[in-house]
């Protein structure tokens, strides 16, 4: 549904993305990791369309649900005016919301559990409601494709772990591709099928999940030796982790 | 697929009511009948309110009757056109004011930042050296306004994207340039009669205000607000950063444009028939924001009845003050640069504080 092909992006002489080529379709989701400044907002710059490309092709619906990773700081509109501006695409330009677009604006809003502010101001919200708040903006457009740009990073644990419980139950119903980058390759293992790890020597690797956020490729994307452990989840299940092994005191 | 997650913490529940906006906006009706009445009453030659309502009932039950009395020609000759294009500007200048602010993304803009005023001043300027009045000078003034703007947008435009800052600077330039370009009219103008006449020009004033004036002026007025106003919802978008507006269908560079177009013929329409009023389009906005808040479906028309009724009222205090006729931008600027003062430093503490 939405990804690149053999995408090349040159920032002067400095060839940013080159030959890049994944795609998320229907049903998946997909996680983009990288070391700082090897071009993971580029590609998603790329993905939608802000950014030009020098050679290639990208493959995108015409809305698609954005979620920056910061907000426009000067946002003094009402969480639920804000939400409402989810449906400017199919307004034009001098179209004006319907009650219809603002029920659905609503149920964005109750989608992300974050209808309890919908009177709020945008600009008086903690980072991690804000972050809600651009989620149901995103759903409200009725894209069936989300692009999220570095949702969990300015998050709390509590909140990442909310924002993840959230990106599972989108990913559930398996009608929509989600995307989204990530510093932390547990994000990936929590709510991503694929993975693109954008290797800082050589091309991008793009596959499952299973074989792809694995100790041995994870140490050459970051440079720092990492462990997989596994541990059991609240319900008791097992679940895998993946850990960088630079810090901690050393066990006595 | 619900996902109600409930995170405990109490948010104090800043929620106003629909009616609070119903009452702010009937307040503004009423201020601004208030402003007209007390306009059309008050002067050298005094005419009581029950007077002037009688004489303008009249008028619009009976158009076209013959103007005897002496209260009805004050009425009905001298002050109401006065009223009319006051008003028409001062909604005009204030929706101009918050539709930039809208597409700038900071309050703190205006038509002077974009060289508009300076460009329409010299059209202006050059008109009057050239003996040029009516119609054909607000032709001249709209190409000033137009031109400066269409300056602005090739200097700003790199790589054929246009930056917020970029736009601004060159709107100083551009302006600069203007401005100097009307130094150098009243340098070489005849001080006995092109001189006085700019000097005066620049200086705003709705005194040579006359039917045949609302005329030339409403239509790219009311034009001018309508389509701003039509705009509104699509302002709230064009408000955010370009990659979110752009996300979400809006295409930032050439809507801009649009809102930047309509400015010019507002401040273009405006500058030709009272010469340049300057601070209504930033005062009067962050008012109206203070009131209704900063969606810009509820801003803009109660920025509209602010700015009408703020230059009705300014325009009532300038002939009424004094014996002469007190300059309207000189006015404009005695209230707008405090309270602008105070806004900016209220702006900046808020900024701090979250």
């Amino acid at each position: 549904m939405i990804g690149l092909t053999n995408a090349v992006v040159r920032f002067g002489n400095r060839c940013v993305l080159d030959q890049l080529s994944f795609s998320a379709e229907r049903g998946r989701s997909l996680a983009i990791l990288g070391p700082n400044g090897r071009g993971k907002t580029t590609a998603l710059r790329a993905m939608l369309g802000f950014q030009a490309l020098a050679a290639g092709t990208r493959t995108a619906p015409a809305v698609v649900g954005y979620v920056p990773q910061y907000a426009s700081s000067n946002q003094s509109y009402k969480v639920l005016d804000a939400v409402v501006m989810g449906r400017a695409a199919g307004l034009g330009l001098f179209g004006q919301p319907s009650a219809r677009d603002i029920a659905t604006a609503r149920d964005a809003l109750e989608q992300v559990g974050a209808l309890r502010f919908a009177k709020e101001r945008f600009d008086r919200l903690s980072g991690g409601e804000r972050q809600l708040v651009l989620l149901a903006r995103a759903l409200a457009t009725g894209s069936k494709v989300l692009v999220l740009d570095e949702p969990g990073s300015a998050l709390d644990l509590n909140n990442q772990a909310r924002l993840l419980r959230l990106l599972s139950a989108l990913r559930a119903p398996r009608d929509r591709a989600i995307v989204f980058t990530t510093h932390d390759p547990n994000h990936a293992l929590a709510a991503a099928d694929d993975a693109l790890l954008m290797l800082p020597d050589g091309p991008a690797l793009f596959g499952p999940v299973a074989e792809t956020i694995v100790p041995e490729l994870l140490e050459r994307l970051y440079g720092v030796p990492m462990r997989l452990v596994n541990l059991i989840g609240e319900d008791g299940t097992g679940q895998n982790a993946v850990l960088p092994a630079f810090a901690g005191r050393r066990a006595a | 697929m619900s996902t109600q997650i409930d995170d405990g913490g109490a948010i104090a529940s800043r929620w106003r009511p629909w009616s609070h906006t119903g009452f702010a906006f009937a307040s503004f009706g009423v201020a601004l009948m208030g402003a007209i009445l007390v306009s059309l009453c008050v002067g050298r030659y005094s005419v009581s309110a029950l007077t002037a309502l009688h004489i303008l009932g009249e008028a619009i039950v009976h158009p076209g009757q013959a103007i005897g009395s002496m209260d009805q020609r004050i009425v009905l000759l001298v002050r109401a056109p006065r009223v009319v294009i006051a008003a028409m500007a001062g909604a005009a200048l204030a929706t101009a004011g918050v539709a930039l602010q809208g597409v700038f993304r900071n309050p703190l803009v205006s038509p002077e930042v974009l060289g508009i005023s300076q460009g329409a001043a010299f059209g202006g300027a050059l008109a009057i050296t050239m003996g040029i009045w009516g119609v054909p000078l607000l032709g001249i003034v709209f190409v000033g306004g137009l031109s400066a703007l269409i300056a602005v947008g090739m200097l700003a435009r790199i790589n054929g994207q246009t930056e917020i800052l970029t736009v601004i600077l060159s709107g100083m330039v551009v302006g600069s340039l203007f401005s100097a370009c009307v130094s150098l009219l009243q340098f070489i103008a005849d001080p006995n009669s092109s001189l006085p006449a700019i000097v005066y020009w620049l200086m705003g004033s709705f005194a040579t205000a006359t039917w045949d004036r609302v005329l030339v002026s409403a239509p790219g007025l009311l034009l001018g607000i309508a389509l701003l106003w039509a705009l509104r919802f699509r302002l709230n978008v064009l408000s955010l950063d370009d990659s979110e507006a752009r996300s979400l269908g809006a295409r930032p560079d050439q809507e801009r444009w649009l809102v930047f177009v309509l400015v010019a013929l507002i401040v273009g329409c405006q500058v030709a028939v009272s010469g340049i009023v300057g601070w209504v389009g930033l005062v009067i906005p962050h008012a109206a924001r203070l009131i209704v808040g900063h969606d810009h479906r509820r801003l803009l028309p109660a920025t509209a009845l602010l700015g009408a009724t703020f230059m009705v009222g300014v325009d009532t205090l300038a002939r009424t003050l004094t014996a002469a006729e007190i300059p309207l931008g000189v006015l404009t600027a005695i209230i707008g640069a405090p309270a602008f003062a105070l806004l900016l430093r209220r702006h900046f503490k808020d900024r701090e504080a979250t």
